[in-house]
């Protein structure tokens, strides 16, 4: 009835890090002054990517294995 | 208002603004499928995982105004703050999880008013009833009206545009997926707060120099004679929770030990963890009774976190303020006093880049939704169950009941937008109703704790022990007054003032205090001089020692729920000895 709640959490996030990474890397430094010299984009886009990514690659396994038959 | 120039927003920014509401409104669309009973669209078909039922107890009492309340808190008390988590809330979300989601879940009740018609009798029922179900449409009203005005102030949006496509936003969520919609988006918005606040904390501490840096800067703040207390404190009293609480005098909070411990950490929050619909109907549409109790104990572990996310920037930015860090962040002053409550917006914009700033924004936009959604949802089911299907048409089809769920929605987001413009007109209104669900709230746990753990309870008992602890607090109110009060909103309103209260904190906590007294002893007596209308078979599933427990000895260790309980109240412990 309802679907895995991780595979919606797991695209938005991986979108969202996917997104701020790829800005972080073609945008100027002089961005980056109020965040007190980090490139905050790029970093932490690549923290969002990796929870997204995460999230995604439980949700699949999670499928396969009903696929499979593995749980009803 | 216009002191702060708006902030622009980057395409980047409107990307993910977009793209995080495209998702939320795409689950509705998705789970639409699903809502073919009136149990899927109020329960969620009792058919979800314990972990994403605690995200969303959790979230839902995560609006934004508890965020930026929180923050602005912290500005003013300091690690004080922190008593509203690891003391007023923490223990009794272990107490619900353990004690009382047996009887929730168990007696199949549908709502926590229908819990006390099934306990008590209808009158209790239906008094509960009402009130919560006003009490959630203004709470959703005041939530949109404290969005619609921040992005008017911050973005300069219009205020009139932003109500209505917020509205429409949560409308279209619910009506499509009831109550599995909102549970779905709460999670998504925990995630996103957790991921959107944690860099400004880390930003912030690193313009501090470090937490030693920003105890440093605190204890600066302490020892100077503070604009909003007007004295000064000794030099930990920003830093720590307890050192300072053997005196009202001794600490900005103006609050001592005794009136924090009884007054927050017991009335006031057991009342709220134990006893609203709001959060405890994310605990009732768990898929079974142990992962109902888990919900609660999930919800534990992230709260006990959430001062360092929530509490944390408010101290930032307060020890930034009074000695500047190599960025210059300081909080503005607005009519004679620091704009606390504006603490968080005003970092965001302070320290993200375009790119985290959309992230930040949208964070703050998803919690002020959510917070909306779960007093929807609360009201919907309230209006349907308990007012509409126990009053009004009595045995009607299930499909005619999602249809008057869904309708209800409706009704209840038009509702809150006529709230919400009510606010803009009438603030003395909202002071008003405010304090008259803050009255009618507090004696609740007392009627809950009899009904659950004493068989003897009668209804009559009940009903009159809600009203006279009701009255109490009312009369309590009236008869004190914080130092230096101006309205009558305040107290004193009966004209004659008996005790005077180190701040208003300390005069909430004891008309708390007063008015559970009240009920608790009320309730004891006339249950006593009536007679029970209910046999023992009728409160089986309902009272503490008529309901056999299942044993949960098939389980590993750390499932079970004692022990998970344990484990938490063990880890708030530590977190109080270490911050004490």
């Amino acid at each position: 009835m309802t679907f895995d709640l991780r595979l919606p959490i797991g695209l938005l996030f991986t979108l969202l890090g996917l997104l701020l990474t790829v800005f972080g890397l073609f945008s100027p430094p002089e961005l980056y002054q109020r965040s007190l010299g980090t490139n905050m984009n790029l970093w932490w886009g690549l923290a969002i990517l990796a929870f997204g990514a995460t999230m995604l690659a439980f949700a699949l396994r999670a499928r396969r294995a009903a696929s499979a038959g593995g749980r009803p | 208002m216009s002191h702060l120039p708006s902030i622009q927003l980057g395409p980047i920014d409107w990307t993910i603004l977009v793209l995080y509401f495209s998702f939320v409104v795409g689950i509705g669309v998705v789970l639409k499928r699903g809502m073919k009973s009136s149990s899927d669209f109020f329960l969620s078909g009792r058919a979800i995982p314990a972990w994403i039922a605690g995200l969303a107890f959790l979230s839902a009492n995560l609006g934004a105004q508890e965020v930026m309340g929180m923050a602005a808190s912290g500005a003013k008390y300091g690690m004080m703050t922190a008593h509203f988590y690891w003391v007023g809330a923490v223990p009794a979300m272990v107490f619900v999880g353990i004690f009382m989601m047996p009887f929730y879940y168990g007696s199949k009740a549908r709502s926590v008013p229908e819990y006390l018609k099934l306990r008590f009798d209808e009158k209790t029922r239906t008094f509960n009833a009402f009130s919560f179900a006003i009490m959630t449409v203004f709470s959703s009203g005041i939530s949109m009206y404290a969005m619609a005005k921040l992005l008017n102030l911050l973005l300069g949006w219009n205020f009139d545009l932003s109500l209505w496509v917020s509205a429409a936003i949560v409308l279209a969520y619910i009506f499509l997926g009831g109550l599995t919609s909102a549970i779905y988006n709460e999670v998504m918005q925990f995630f996103l707060i957790v991921l959107g606040f944690a860099p400004l904390v880390f930003l912030g501490l690193r313009d501090c120099g470090g937490w030693s840096g920003l105890v440093q800067r605190l204890n600066l703040v302490a020892g100077q004679s503070h604009n909003l207390q007007g004295q000064a404190y000794a030099p930990g009293a920003w830093v720590s929770t307890w050192q300072h609480m053997g005196a009202p005098g001794a600490n900005p909070m103006g609050v001592e030990w005794f009136g924090m411990a009884m007054g927050l950490g017991f009335v006031l929050s057991f009342g709220y963890w134990c006893t609203d619909f709001l959060v405890v109907q994310r605990a009732m549409v768990a898929e079974n009774e142990t992962a109902a109790r888990r919900v609660p104990l999930i919800a534990a572990v992230p709260k006990m976190l959430f001062p360092f996310l929530v509490i944390l920037p408010g101290m930032i930015a307060i020890g930034l303020t009074y000695k500047a860090g190599q960025s210059g962040f300081a909080l503005p002053v607005k009519g004679g006093a620091f704009d606390y409550d504006m603490t968080i917006p005003l970092m965001l914009k302070h320290y993200f880049p375009t790119g985290m700033l959309g992230l930040g924004l949208t964070a703050l936009m998803a919690s002020f939704m959510s917070g909306m959604a779960g007093n929807v949802t609360a009201f919907n089911t309230v209006w349907t169950y308990d007012i509409y299907q126990s009053h009004i048409a009595k045995d009607k089809s299930d499909a005619h009941y999602l249809w008057m769920g869904r309708m209800a929605t409706v009704g209840g987001i038009l509702l809150s937008i006529l709230t919400a413009y009510m606010a803009v007109h009438f603030n003395n209104i909202m002071d008003m109703l405010q304090l008259i669900f803050a009255f009618v709230n507090a004696p609740l746990f007392a009627t809950f704790l009899l009904g659950m753990f004493w068989k003897r309870t009668t209804g009559h008992g009940a009903f009159f022990g809600l009203l006279s602890g009701t009255a109490a607090a009312a009369l309590h109110h009236g008869l004190s007054a914080p130092v230096g009060a101006e309205s009558l909103f305040k107290g004193g309103w009966l004209g004659h003032v008996a005790h005077v209260y180190p701040s208003e904190m300390a005069q909430n906590f004891w008309t708390a205090i007063w008015s559970w007294s009240t009920c608790f002893l009320v309730t004891i007596l006339i249950s006593l001089m009536t007679t029970r209308t209910k046999s023992d078979g009728d409160l089986r599933g309902l009272v503490y020692s008529l309901t056999e427990r299942h044993g949960e000895g098939h389980l590993p260790w750390y499932q079970r729920p004692i022990h998970l309980g344990a484990l938490i109240l063990a880890a708030a412990l530590v977190l109080n000895l270490l911050f004490a």
